[in-house]
């Protein structure tokens, strides 16, 4: 029933029916989620078949072969990665019909405001409040490096419902209206020049207590679904050699000997092996995801390429020379896509300074490996039986 | 590249490793090996011919039609895994790897790859330990039909009943180690000691060309040197982790501080690098594919994270990872001696340089 002949007879159906060449986007889009081939491992009617999630490189690739267009995946990641597996897990039968195909589609784009200026690393101290008002919650709070806030449709929330309880156990998890008049988005301006995120401030925003995901007082049990599909995605990419970082900084080296000095050379090279190797790493995860024997490999990977993004762009400015000492484009401008490769040296140097602080900073990566993978005793904690107005801030 | 490195294990090759880990763990313990490191015979005899007489891993590169396992360097690689794990002071790597792959690229020489191959001969390439696949490397004086000159730096030469002489007439000799002196040297790493080998009209046998045979041989020597340092850093790693959580001060086991909790956890990292690199020499060694470069990235990677491990671990350990009872010392001597054979992570840096053109001022 779910095998990979019925996979490319039903996308073959689809096809049939909806000739790409003769078919608006979102129609075929629509009737690809309708009939089940989005993401074959959603339950039927949800824009999947329950089939093994391996089988949807079959379909992908018997429809790019077909060209078929795709529903731009990189510019709806958050819906995709992170709002769409935390409400198929909470979400009423209600929310799941509502939310999930415009979300696939594209119609409706997605963001996630989590953090704010007094909950990075720490994010269950978090302060927005949210509180009950007849059917609605009523939100009043400031969130920040919010990616897509200004083009989103929707946001998934999670606010502090119980001051009065531990800072894990006084949070829930909301579907946020972002065209609600409390809400306001504005553009948070990078070291790069550019707002790749905002700052969104959120007063008295009126939230039914049908858009909550889950159970009151639980939100952090239903975040900790939305993160870990982010590690998920960050451990699944697949690069070829030099498909990184290295890639622009060799070309140069061997476009430009006149550039070329020993100790560049020397460092060069190690950041070449280095890079290398974390590629193989990379693939040797994917390999173990692909046969059912996920490692915790994963939880590295992101540590490993912040570091070495960070380093081969730094010596890439160094390795330019006079052409170091400029930049591209200071232009405040609001890209939807981080574009590293289109881009110059300078613009790589600064915006991976990011990358060992989103979605975890190193140091936090760190005493994870060391204590989930490692088994080495925890941080001492001072904030765990404390009711969360209490906590020092 | 034309097709994906399989850089998992197999379920046999995990076999393997659970065969090995068993023998070594009932004999080869470190207390053992320490003891034996300073004893007039370093090297564990018994422990070989249980290896290589015993489960036929001597074998492992011979094809079956020439009296071995048939099997390939993923195999080969696995054993090396838990060898360096143990620091065994076993002749595996210079007599079932580079000795074996010496004699193989020769033309002549077949009748005595049975010999490495059961074990019952222990083989050794006459070349420094510390010569990177290509080098350039010492020979003796081939005259009348003999040999004559001193080489030193040969690993495993006290325990070798052959040796493969490279000559300066560009054969590589056979030459039966009773007619030569070994004279053991000094060793920084006591489980695989050097030797200088003198040769004084020694007869020997021309097998075939030794520039090709030596460059073969030390490819794949350093090829699965790096699944060697893997276990080395591995097990410098699982034992420190092991005793930070058991070892208290401040009231509080020392794992603890996040200060050694970020060390350690780095360390994990560069172990888990290291493991896909090691895995891909020995896939690339075992398919042909991309192997030069594959062996350079693993030896340019291995050699840091191994010797790293080794230190932090005496580190981490205090002052109990200074004494001579402690095992951590055997790891650190195998990882620095091991950062210097088959060529230095730098030798391996300055190959890649010509192999994937990113070339020197």
């Amino acid at each position: 029933m779910t095998d990979a002949t019925e996979m490319r007879r039903r996308t073959q159906e689809l096809l049939a029916a909806r000739p790409p060449a003769g078919t608006e986007r979102l129609d075929f889009l629509r009737a690809r989620f309708d009939a089940g081939l989005a993401w074959v491992h959603f339950p039927e009617e949800l824009g999947g078949l329950g089939a093994p999630r391996s089988l949807q490189a079959v379909v992908d690739a018997e429809l790019a072969a077909a060209g078929a267009p795709d529903n731009d995946p990189r510019r709806i990641g958050i819906g995709l990665g992170m709002a769409a597996p935390t409400i198929l897990q909470y979400g009423t039968e209600e929310q799941k019909r509502r939310f999930l195909r415009p979300l696939w589609t594209g119609e409706e784009v997605w963001c996630q405001l989590f953090s704010e200026p007094g909950a990075g690393s720490d994010l269950a101290a978090l302060g927005t409040r949210a509180v009950r008002e007849g059917d609605d919650w009523v939100v009043d709070g400031q969130k920040v490096w919010t990616s897509s806030a200004h083009l989103a449709r929707w946001a998934i929330l999670i606010a502090r419902t119980d001051p009065e309880v531990p800072k894990h156990r006084g949070i829930t998890y909301f579907v946020c209206d972002m065209t609600d008049p409390g809400v306001e988005v504005r553009p948070l301006r990078q070291i790069t020049g550019e707002a790749e995120f905002n700052e969104v401030f959120l007063t008295g925003v009126r939230i039914p207590d049908s858009r909550r995901l889950g159970e009151v007082g639980d939100g952090w049990r239903v975040a900790q679904t939305t993160l870990n599909n982010e590690r998920v995605a960050i451990g699944g990419m697949r690069l070829p050699r030099e498909g990184g970082m290295i890639g622009p900084v060799a070309k140069t080296w061997r476009e430009r000997p006149a550039l070329r000095t020993h100790d560049l050379h020397q460092r060069l090279l190690k950041l070449w092996v280095e890079a290398e190797v974390a590629r193989l790493t990379g693939e040797r995860l994917r390999q173990q995801l692909v046969a059912g024997q996920p490692g915790p490999e994963g939880a590295g990977m992101k540590l490993a390429f912040a570091r070495l993004n960070q380093e081969i762009s730094g010596l890439e400015v160094e390795l330019r020379g006079e052409e170091g000492l400029l930049y591209d484009d200071w232009t405040m401008r609001r890209p939807e896509l981080v574009d590293f490769t289109g881009r110059d040296a300078g613009y790589r140097y600064l915006r991976s300074k990011g990358n060992s602080i989103e979605g975890g900073t190193s140091e936090v990566l760190l005493n994870i490996v060391a204590e989930r993978v490692l088994g080495l005793p925890a941080e001492p904690r001072t904030d765990k039986d404390v009711a969360w107005k209490d906590l020092a801030r | 590249m034309s097709t994906q490195p399989d850089l998992l294990y197999s379920e046999e090759e995990e076999a393997l490793r659970a065969a090995v880990r068993d023998l070594l763990t009932d004999h080869c313990d470190a207390a053992g090996v320490i003891a034996r490191s300073e004893s007039a015979a370093p090297h564990d005899l018994s422990l070989w011919k249980a290896l290589a007489d015993g489960m036929g891993l001597a074998g492992l590169l011979v094809p079956e039609d020439r009296g071995g396992q048939g099997a390939t360097h993923r195999e080969a690689a696995v054993v090396l895994e838990e060898l360096g794990r143990a620091v065994a002071p076993v002749p595996y790597l210079t007599s079932a790897v580079i000795a074996t792959e010496a004699l193989l690229a020769c033309r002549d020489g077949g009748d005595l790859l049975a010999g490495l191959a059961s074990g019952r001969e222990i083989g050794a390439l006459a070349v420094g330990l510390h010569t990177a696949p290509g080098a350039a490397y010492a020979t003796v004086r081939a005259e009348g039909g003999v040999l004559h000159g001193e080489l030193s730096g040969i690993a495993d030469a006290a325990v070798a009943g052959l040796l493969l002489v490279p000559a300066d007439d560009g054969g590589l000799y056979a030459v039966e180690a009773g007619v030569v002196t070994v004279t053991p040297q000094v060793s920084l790493d006591l489980t695989r000691p050097v030797a200088r080998v003198a040769l004084d009209g020694a007869p020997g046998r021309r097998l075939g060309d030794a520039g090709p045979a030596v460059r073969r041989a030390l490819r794949a020597g350093a090829g699965l040197l790096a699944s060697e340092q893997l276990g080395s850093a591995e097990w410098s790693l699982t034992e420190t982790v092991r005793y930070l959580k058991d070892r208290k001060q401040f009231n509080r086991p020392v794992g603890g501080f996040q200060a050694l909790k970020h060390r350690l956890a780095q360390l994990w990292l560069d172990a888990v690098g290291l493991r896909a690199a090691a895995r891909n020499a020995a896939d690339a060694l075992a398919t042909g594919e991309d192997t030069d470069v594959a062996v350079a990235v693993a030896q340019a990677c291995a050699a840091p994270v191994a010797v790293r491990a080794a230190e932090e671990a005496l580190q981490l350990h205090g002052g109990i990872g200074m004494t001579w009872e402690h095992p951590v010392h055997l790891h650190l001597k195998r990882a620095k001696a091991n950062s210097i054979a088959l060529g230095t992570a730098g030798a391996h840096r300055e190959a890649l340089a010509e192999l994937v053109d990113l070339r020197a001022p």
